[in-house]
């Protein structure tokens, strides 16, 4: 047999051939753009489209960028330098630009909103990375006084002793919890609050000179050991600082806020969920302007008269209340989410309302709702553009009123690219630590 | 405790009222409450003693009063000497005109822009990517302002349409004019003044209109009647009759009649003087408005298209291929009806969020309700709290119609489950 085999066919290969390249339609470059780009005949078209676009925008902008003006000091002088032919003028920018950051604020004292800055990053570094020092998690804490110092300045013992005072009030919660009980312990801090910061005798007009306590002891300490910054009027706030200013302050308060209302809504004590209910579907259903505007002109009528505060911390009041809104919204769907046995497991554990809030539902509903509370501090940061409606000189009024002059009537795109870039800068950044945090806290092995 | 006394009821003491669960929501409540009356007494207070203090009653007779402004855009007949009531519907009318037009326009590009980036075309994917994330990220205001200045500092000004060398002309087919003091488009006009035969002559052609959409939903009906005759005959003879021609007829037919009797032309926009006359009249204000609500909403659209079409698991068109479906059907019968449960919720709070970003028309000047009755209305009257009131109370009704239908589709369309 074999040999027949032999002799009938007369080579037999035993070694294995090296695979061919397979053919040019199929591999590399070519096969990706068959692939990606011209599957079909609708694809080809859409992707000549697309080409044509991006053809036509970069044919539009190229000598539009590359012709840019930096050095000039008016959009005549541009126009003249550029002679007819197209392009920006960044010059704008160039002599604008620390009025777009600051606003009215001395130039002299620059420094502050900059060292606020750095410091906040500083600040907020612990909270949002794990590998940062725990330690550092004081800091955060005590960020916001020293903020509120560098920025209006003043006496520096109004922040410390609002500090202290709240230091106190603190300490005193932690400590007579557990013998107290929940309720006499939140009367009585509520009636320490009051002690503290307000002057109760005073609204029965009875002047008893030591309410509020803390003032007094500022004012006492200021007398003695008077270290003072200048201090800065809110109206010469402006700029991308009062935007990050508001941003900030805002989003660190309507997170927790956030929280209350959310369990609020969840509750089942019928008042308190109709609380919240109410000042829930309130807020969501007015646009952020009818409460700006609110605060700026109608928070007179409701405060006794001769009461004046700061339009600044209104605006700041009136941000916030808007986002808690939205923010108790989404982590109520974070809270529905939950499985029911992870309520009934915290019961059958024996863990009281609150101890099963942080330690089993919170840690998890928060979790889920991440992106949600992450788009709310997005949306919250981009409306701060609002307050330019009060008066307020944010970047876009700062815009508006460098349009207004002579020298550079006439100009906006390179204004707008300006402040729209930096917007996005801190927006997309947003977006993209809430997708790192995802998957940071991401535990299920999909 | 419980366990000595067995079944027992323990006697109620004044202690239980913080300590035992069952009485301590009753406390927290009964404080709750008043606390929040005292707050509200105290600012009722508070606002008293401040109106009287600068002599301002409380009351809307103010409304009924003489406005003494213009409204530039006015869907209805307004002047200077109207009431403010009547400024304040004019301004009203204006939102609701703006936020339907902004919902329609950022529907049509969320939908394709949502839709595209999940196209496996890579440069599209991409582009779509790039338009998403930079609308997104960019607060609306100044889209809104930037629209508004290309719109009043870039176009053409009327006078570039005159003469031999007219540097600009009209598009398509000398009907739309875009000069820098607005867009000018065909006006739709009938000559046939339904309103005016029935005396009725302060509904002008409305009486025309409401004709129109009469046999509208007509033909609708008449339509959904016939396709559902076709799915019986389906059922009982398997073969589904073609239905394509009878159902344009029922749409067409009617509405060409009706628009022959009416005498439907249109007017177009002529160059007359310093500007164009004749057309409609769409100014910069409501262009910058609706093209930067909608470009910018178009966005957030986009991403809950995308969020809903990638919800619905790969095995339900794997399911729908091995049935013997066509990608066609797969999609319509499928896949669509499970996406729209996804995503249309967030796409009506997407609505929503117009409407009250209508709203940012003070930055460009259009008069919407904030602009006439919240703005300029208060400035003259003085009346900012009554002003705010209402104004808030307006926006607050219509949020709740927007959120009312929103429930109602949600409570249709929900998983029932058990």
């Amino acid at each position: 047999m074999s040999d027949t085999h032999a002799q009938t066919v007369a080579f037999v290969r035993d070694t294995m051939l090296p695979p061919e390249a397979p053919p040019t339609t199929q591999a590399g470059a070519v096969k990706w753009m068959r692939e990606n780009l011209f599957s079909g005949w609708l694809s080809a078209i859409l992707t000549v489209l697309s080409l044509l676009a991006v053809i036509g925008i970069v044919y539009e902008l190229a000598p539009w960028l590359l012709n840019s003006v930096w050095n000039a000091n008016s959009l005549t002088e541009c126009r003249a330098i550029l002679d007819g032919a197209s392009g920006a003028c960044w010059a704008v920018i160039r002599v604008n630009w620390l009025q777009l950051m600051f606003g009215f604020y001395p130039s002299d004292l620059y420094w502050r909103p900059i060292l606020a800055f750095v410091l906040l990053i500083v600040a907020v570094a612990p909270v949002l990375f794990p590998s940062v020092p725990r330690k550092l998690m004081w800091f955060s804490v005590v960020y916001p006084f020293i903020a509120v110092w560098l920025l209006w300045g003043g006496s520096v013992w109004g922040p410390v002793m609002v500090l202290l005072g709240l230091a106190v009030l603190g300490l005193f919660i932690m400590r007579a919890a557990e013998p107290l009980g929940t309720v006499p312990t939140s009367a009585m801090a509520v009636v320490l609050f009051l002690a503290l910061f307000f002057n109760p005798p005073g609204w029965f007009n009875l002047d008893l000179g030591i309410f509020p306590i803390v003032q007094n002891i500022a004012d006492l300490l200021g007398g003695i050991i008077p270290i003072e910054l200048r201090p800065v009027p809110s109206r010469e706030f402006g700029g991308f600082m009062i935007s990050i200013v508001i941003g900030v302050a805002g989003i660190a308060l309507s997170l927790p806020l956030g929280i209350l209302f959310a369990l609020g809504r969840q509750s089942n004590m019928p008042l308190i969920k109709w609380i919240s209910v109410t000042f829930i579907e309130f807020i969501r259903g007015v646009p952020l302007i009818t409460l700006l505007f609110t605060a700026s002109l109608l928070l007179n009528y409701f405060l006794p008269p001769g009461t004046n505060f700061d339009l600044i911390l209104r605006v700041i009041i009136m941000v916030t209340l808007f986002a808690t809104a939205y923010m108790a919204e989404v982590i109520r769907g974070g809270l529905a989410a939950l499985p029911r046995g992870q309520y009934e497991a915290a019961d059958a554990l024996g863990l009281d309302y609150w101890k099963a809030q942080r330690l089993i539902i919170m840690p998890q509903a928060l979790k889920i709702s991440i992106p949600g509370i992450v788009n709310t501090f997005i949306g919250l940061f981009k409306d701060t553009t609002l307050v330019v409606f009060i008066g307020i000189l944010d970047p876009i009024g700062r815009a508006s009123a460098i349009r207004a002059t002579s020298d550079w009537q006439g100009i906006y795109w390179e204004l707008f690219i300006f402040i729209g870039a930096v917007f996005f800068v801190f927006c997309f950044s947003m977006s993209r630590y809430s997708m790192y945090l995802e998957r940071r806290l991401k535990t299920d092995h999909r | 405790m419980a366990m000595d006394s067995g079944a027992q009821q323990p006697a109620f003491r004044l202690s239980m009222l913080l300590y035992d669960s069952r009485y301590r929501s009753m406390t927290i409540q009964v404080f709750a409450l008043f606390v929040l009356m005292l707050g509200a007494a105290w600012l009722v207070y508070n606002t008293k003693t401040n109106l009287e203090a600068l002599g301002k009653p409380f009351g809307f007779d103010f409304l009924f009063n003489t406005a003494g402004y213009d409204i530039a855009q006015r869907p209805i007949e307004y002047s200077s000497q109207s009431t403010h009531l009547r400024a304040t519907v004019v301004g009203l009318l204006n939102t609701l005109i703006l936020a339907v037009m902004a919902c329609i326009m950022a529907t049509v590009l969320g939908v394709a822009a949502g839709v595209l980036r999940l196209s496996k075309n890579w440069i599209v994917a991409r582009l779509m990517t790039v338009y998403i994330e930079t609308f997104r990220n960019v607060p609306v205001l100044i889209w809104i302002i930037v629209v508004s200045a290309v719109m009043s500092e870039s176009m053409p000004a009327p006078s570039a349409f005159r003469g031999e060398n007219a540097t600009s002309s009209m598009l398509l087919f000398d009907s739309v004019a875009i000069t820098n003091r607005g867009v000018y488009v065909p006006a739709p006009l009938f000559s046939l003044d339904l309103g005016a035969m029935f005396g009725m002559p302060n509904l002008g052609t409305g009486l025309n209109w409401l004709v129109i959409i009469a046999v509208l939903i007509a033909s609708f009906w008449l339509n959904k009647r016939l396709l559902a005759h076709a799915t019986a005959v389906q059922n009982a003879t398997g073969v589904r009759p073609k239905t394509w021609w009878k159902s344009l007829l029922i749409f067409l037919a009617p509405l060409a009649v009706l628009l022959v009797i009416f005498g439907f032309h249109a007017e177009y926009p002529e160059l007359r003087g310093f500007n164009f006359t004749g057309g409609i009249q769409m100014r910069n204000s409501l262009i910058a408005m609706w093209i930067g609500l909608s470009i910018y909403t178009a966005a957030f659209i986009a991403e809950n298209v995308r969020a809903g079409i990638l919800a619905i698991a790969k095995g339900q068109t794997e399911a729908a291929y091995a049935l013997g479906m066509q990608p066609g059907k797969t999609m319509r019968l499928v896949i669509l009806p499970q996406a729209m449960r996804v995503i249309v919720p967030p796409l009506i709070s997407q609505y929503l969020n117009i409407t009250k970003n209508t709203s940012l028309g003070l930055a460009v000047g259009y008069m919407d309700l904030r602009s006439t009755l919240g703005g300029i209305t208060i400035n003259q009257t003085g009346r900012e709290l009554e002003g705010m009131l209402l104004l808030m109370l307006i926006y607050l009704v219509i949020s709740l119609i927007i959120s009312t239908v929103m429930n109602y589709y949600n409570n249709r369309i929900k998983l029932k489950e058990r």
